[in-house]
């Protein structure tokens, strides 16, 4: 009995401690999403951002995805070999799982732990030393001037990451031919195969909102940091578990609604 | 003038500010002393914005701060300059960035002429040759004056420093004390200061009011401190042998003038 009115305790406190950060958050996407008070300095901040958050990125998406689209297509053809099957099912297969979900969303997923955790220890650092306080006395909205860029950058930057990512699981699997397993006309006729042009698009609309799940949930976690070192470390890894939990979430949604 | 009445501040159950009443005057270097944990940066930080009052009124000029709409705190922001316990430079912009930034922000003028306005203030405080440096690269003396340079690149009216010389070597401060009481005479700026050091009470107190357990015990200036006859400043100012033996040396000189 006790048991049970601490669990309903604990319960009721995690629903009222996620309704604040949710009233939080909304508040500071409120000064976030309003207009820049110097275009000038936004549209310097928009291109750093966009060099540092996604020019950054394009070694590791490039790595992964190449490595990730030869590792399905020698598992799907392990897997359905079979003189049944049309050997072009190989290709059709590692295409469509790289466009509508490895490319988009775990691509994202994997993101949200590098972007995240830099966002969220770069904008909880200048937190705790007064470099935001030091922003908001002189007048500058202090959230617009961090924030807008890094969301806005991201969003930018991520349908390209999207499509270079599907474009190196692609080579990666014909990098597999080299192994002998398939053959190049095999795979491009499989890559070609009733191609629906509409799951591209749905990665690029799967690749913006994560891009602002991702950039604005962890400068939350890293704006509303209060304490020392300790606090921004811990902010940062609660960026990156809320916003992956976030971006798989907004996955099914997305899927259902697009799909 | 900046004009603090009934000033209560408390976090959560714990009152840090009781009924403050104080005035600060224009042209003159005011100065907040106390013990740590006074609640002298919590004083400032009401004053300036960052923290807002449980009860009470701030006037600047007349104008009164806690009521104004954020429009009309954001304009008042820019007539303010502030230099934190920590200097809180951006320390991902260089020293000329850094003092710049506010000109950047706000002024139409051209690049040239925004370039030359801080190249003239960090003359102004003696860092001629610094600009290209970043904050990480500079001691913590520099970068006090960095920060100065930034306060005062936009000519406020108010100036507000926390601490300006915790961290530094007595001479050091002096330097920075008449550094901040220069300006404040040349440029007629209200200019608060938070301290504990008795240098710069002595040095440059024109206006002191003394903070104990959040409540403002006394206000004066350095001369009339000496006589002071509250027993809780007396406390607190003649802590040390030093400064003992001077009042003992100063009640002598009064006994002898009077004889
Ligand atoms: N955000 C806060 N939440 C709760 N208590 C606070 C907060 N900020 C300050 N305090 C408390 O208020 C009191 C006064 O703190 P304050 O920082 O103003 O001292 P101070 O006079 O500036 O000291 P120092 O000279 O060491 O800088 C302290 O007891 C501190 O614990
Ligand atoms: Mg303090």
């Amino acid at each position: 009995m006790l048991f049970i009115n601490h669990l309903n305790a604990i319960k009721v406190l995690s629903i009222k401690s996620g309704l604040t950060h949710l009233g939080k958050y909304v508040m500071l996407m409120g000064r976030v999403l309003s207009q820049p008070d110097r275009w000038r300095m936004f549209l310097k901040q928009y291109v750093t951002e966009m060099y540092q958050l996604g020019y950054n990125s394009i070694g590791i998406v490039l790595i992964i995805s190449f490595f990730i689209g030869a590792v399905i297509c020698l598992q799907i053809k392990l897997n359905i070999q079979s003189p049944w099957m049309p050997r072009m099912v190989v290709g059709y297969t590692t295409r469509e799982i790289m466009l509508l979900e490895f490319s988009s969303s775990i691509m994202c997923l994997i993101l949200a732990g590098k972007v995240g955790s830099n966002i969220a220890s770069e904008i909880g650092t200048m937190r705790i030393t007064q470099q935001i306080d030091a922003l908001d006395i002189m007048g500058v909205n202090s959230a617009n001037y961090l924030i807008l860029p890094k969301i806005v950058g991201l969003m930018t930057i991520m349908p390209i990451l999207v499509t270079l990512s599907v474009a190196a699981g692609i080579l990666g699997a014909y990098a597999t031919s080299l192994l002998g397993t398939t053959t190049v006309p095999e795979l491009t006729e499989g890559f070609r195969y009733q191609f629906n042009q509409w799951f591209f698009w749905c990665g690029m609309i799967k690749a913006v909102v994560y891009a602002f799940i991702i950039t604005s949930v962890s400068a939350y976690k890293g704006y509303t940091v209060e304490g020392g070192s300790v606090e921004v470390g811990k902010s940062s890894t609660d960026a990156v578990v809320t916003s992956s939990i976030l971006v798989l979430f907004s996955d099914i949604f997305l899927t259902n609604m697009l799909t | 003038m900046i004009k603090v009445e009934h000033l209560y501040k408390s976090f959560d159950d714990k009152e840090v500010l009781k009924d403050i009443n104080a005035t600060f005057r224009d042209g003159e270097v005011n100065l907040i002393i106390g013990q740590s944990g006074s609640g002298k940066t919590v004083l400032m930080k009401n004053i300036v914005g960052l923290l807002t009052p449980t009860k009470g009124s701030i006037y600047y000029d007349n104008r009164d701060f806690v009521s104004l709409s954020k429009r009309e705190k954001i304009l008042l922001r820019r007539e303010m300059g502030m230099i934190f316990q920590s200097a809180a430079l951006f320390d991902s912009m260089s020293v000329l960035d850094n003092v710049m930034f506010p000109l950047d922000m706000f002024s139409y003028d051209a690049y040239e002429d925004r370039k030359k306005r801080a190249l003239e203030c960090l003359a102004r405080v003696n860092l001629q040759g610094a600009e290209n440096k970043f904050p990480g690269e500079i001691s913590g003396g520099m970068q006090k004056r960095v920060a100065i340079a930034r306060a005062i690149v936009l000519q406020p009216k108010y100036l507000f420093c926390d601490e300006p010389n915790s961290g530094l070597d007595p001479k050091t401060s002096i330097v920075i004390d008449e550094l901040i009481a220069g300006i404040t005479h040349e440029d007629k700026i209200t200019t608060i200061v938070n301290t504990h050091d008795m240098n710069s009470v002595m040095g440059i107190g024109e206006n002191i009011t003394f903070i104990c357990e959040g409540k403002a015990e006394w206000q004066g200036n350095n001369k009339e401190i000496m006589d002071a006859t509250n027993k809780k400043l007396e406390d607190f100012i003649f802590a040390s042998d030093i400064l003992r033996q001077a009042k003992e040396l100063h009640d002598q000189q009064q006994r002898m003038n009077r004889n």
